[in-house]
């Protein structure tokens, strides 16, 4: 793919992912309540949630947490945009952090020990999903001999068998970032008694409404990510892409409704252990075969 | 219709019920009779709620969280009183701790009387309240609310 081909994929990305994420989480829910025998909110449901909160008196308990997460919002679509653009692997994961460094500080802004436990919770979850992140990029490098997005899929390298180990660490890890059980700690789409609403129980209105529209952002950034791991650069690469994007989302959703949650204990050191045995070994693997 | 009345969240709040109107409330979230399909949300949070469901009087010492938890929610927001009791003190009205029904503190919109109250007819109440809510955004938009 050319240059005006990666800049096309970044502008559909930044217009579309809101609506497909809208979707997604609509149909994430749909299918998490038909798992629990109930009927099940309507598959627009998340984009009502959205609409409502907009409609919503705005009450905000320190004027700076809405700056934060407009920044939060900001840097999770420019990390999208970054990813989809086919710039540097490692860039992206920079962005990312830094998004989400000012939710983490959007929560900490307020005085409720609720939302401060939900920060320190999702500083736990990132820095048991950092590391992941960073081993696929290595192995990124070492299959394809490059950081760069753009290079990797026209390597041609992927998709690679090599890759296996850090590929399930990444799936392990990305149930912390779609926030799913077992690794709901920061706060739940479900169990929403727990913590309250853990890291937003101080957002409501227009900023809960950012919040929402962020995670689609970045779910379907997330689900993007899976599908590098097949990118040959044809047209077929990109749809195995797709499909197991969407298989892998299936089996979140299933995880989801069948794990209880995790202390953020056992969550740091389960996600340390997966990081290092399944990423530094692969990466170990690499440099010794 | 708004979308208010399309995603309405509720937050519970047992005022010294005696448990069978709660039991009754969370039964209403049971795949039987799935709150969820109208898009609502048992939520824990004062901050995200639009409905506020209260079971059981309000005594003295409670009657503060109330007051609390019903000035946390922002505007437009609907309160359903669940079960007899919470509508004007039931059986417990003439106890020495006991104020009265809910609206002895804050503001009642919808009465769902019962003890136990229905779930079926908690779903009635809060349907009822939907309607309230619509208003209360309307009045808000003229800036009258
Ligand atoms: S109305 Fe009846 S069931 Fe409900 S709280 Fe009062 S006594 Fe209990």
């Amino acid at each position: 793919m050319n240059d005006i081909g990666w800049l096309i994929l970044a502008i559909v990305y930044a217009i579309i992912a809101p609506v497909a994420g809208c979707i997604l989480a609509g149909v994430d829910r749909k299918l998490s309540a038909r798992m629990q025998r109930r009927q099940g909110p309507p598959i627009m449901q998340p984009y009502y949630d959205v609409r409502k909160f907009m409609e919503k008196e705005q009450i905000t308990s320190n004027s700076v947490q809405d700056f934060y997460v407009a920044c939060y919002l900001l840097f999770i679509i420019i990390t999208g945009v970054l990813f989809f653009a086919g710039q540097d692997f490692l860039l992206v994961i920079f962005t990312l952090t830094l998004g989400e460094t000012f939710l983490v500080l959007a929560a900490y802004s307020s005085g409720s020990p609720f939302s401060q436990i939900g920060a320190q919770r999702e500083l736990y979850m990132a820095m048991a999903f950092e590391p992941i992140f960073l081993f696929v990029a290595i192995c990124m490098y070492l299959e394809t001999g490059s950081f760069s997005i753009s290079d990797m899929v026209g390597s041609g390298e992927l998709p690679s068998l090599m890759m296996i180990g850090v590929f399930l660490a990444f799936i392990y890890g990305i149930t912390m970032k779609l926030r799913k059980s077992p690794f709901d700690l920061s706060m739940s789409h479900h169990a929403h008694q727990d913590l309250v609403r853990g890291l937003t129980t101080e957002f409501s209105g227009k900023t809960l409404a950012m919040i929402e529209i962020s995670h689609w952002y970045e779910n379907i950034m997330l689900l993007g990510i899976i599908a590098l791991f097949f990118a040959d650069g044809t047209i077929t690469g990109f749809i195995i892409g797709l499909i197991a994007a969407l298989v892998i989302y299936f089996v979140e959703i299933l995880i989801d409704n069948g794990f209880a949650r995790m202390t953020w204990q056992t969550a740091l050191k389960s996600g340390w252990l997966v990081g290092l045995v399944l990423g530094l070994g692969n990466v170990i693997a690499y440099i010794l075969l | 219709m708004s979308y208010s009345t399309k995603s309405p969240w509720i937050l519970h709040y047992d005022a010294s019920s005696c448990n069978g109107c709660d039991i009754e409330v969370l039964a209403c979230l049971t795949p039987l009779y799935d709150l969820e399909r109208f898009g609502i949300i048992n939520t824990g949070d004062p901050k995200q709620a639009d409905l506020l469901l209260i079971t059981g009087a309000v005594n003295d010492q409670n009657k503060g969280v109330v007051k609390q938890l019903y000035e946390q929610m922002p505007e437009p927001k609907v309160v359903v009183a669940v079960g007899i009791c919470a509508c004007s003190g039931g059986v417990f009205r003439e106890c020495y701790n006991i104020l009265g029904g809910i609206d002895t503190v804050i503001p009642v919109d919808v009465y769902v009387p019962g003890c136990a109250a229905r779930p079926e007819s908690i779903i009635d109440g809060v349907v009822k309240g939907l309607e309230v809510l619509e208003n209360k955004l309307n009045k808000m938009r003229e800036g009258t609310l």
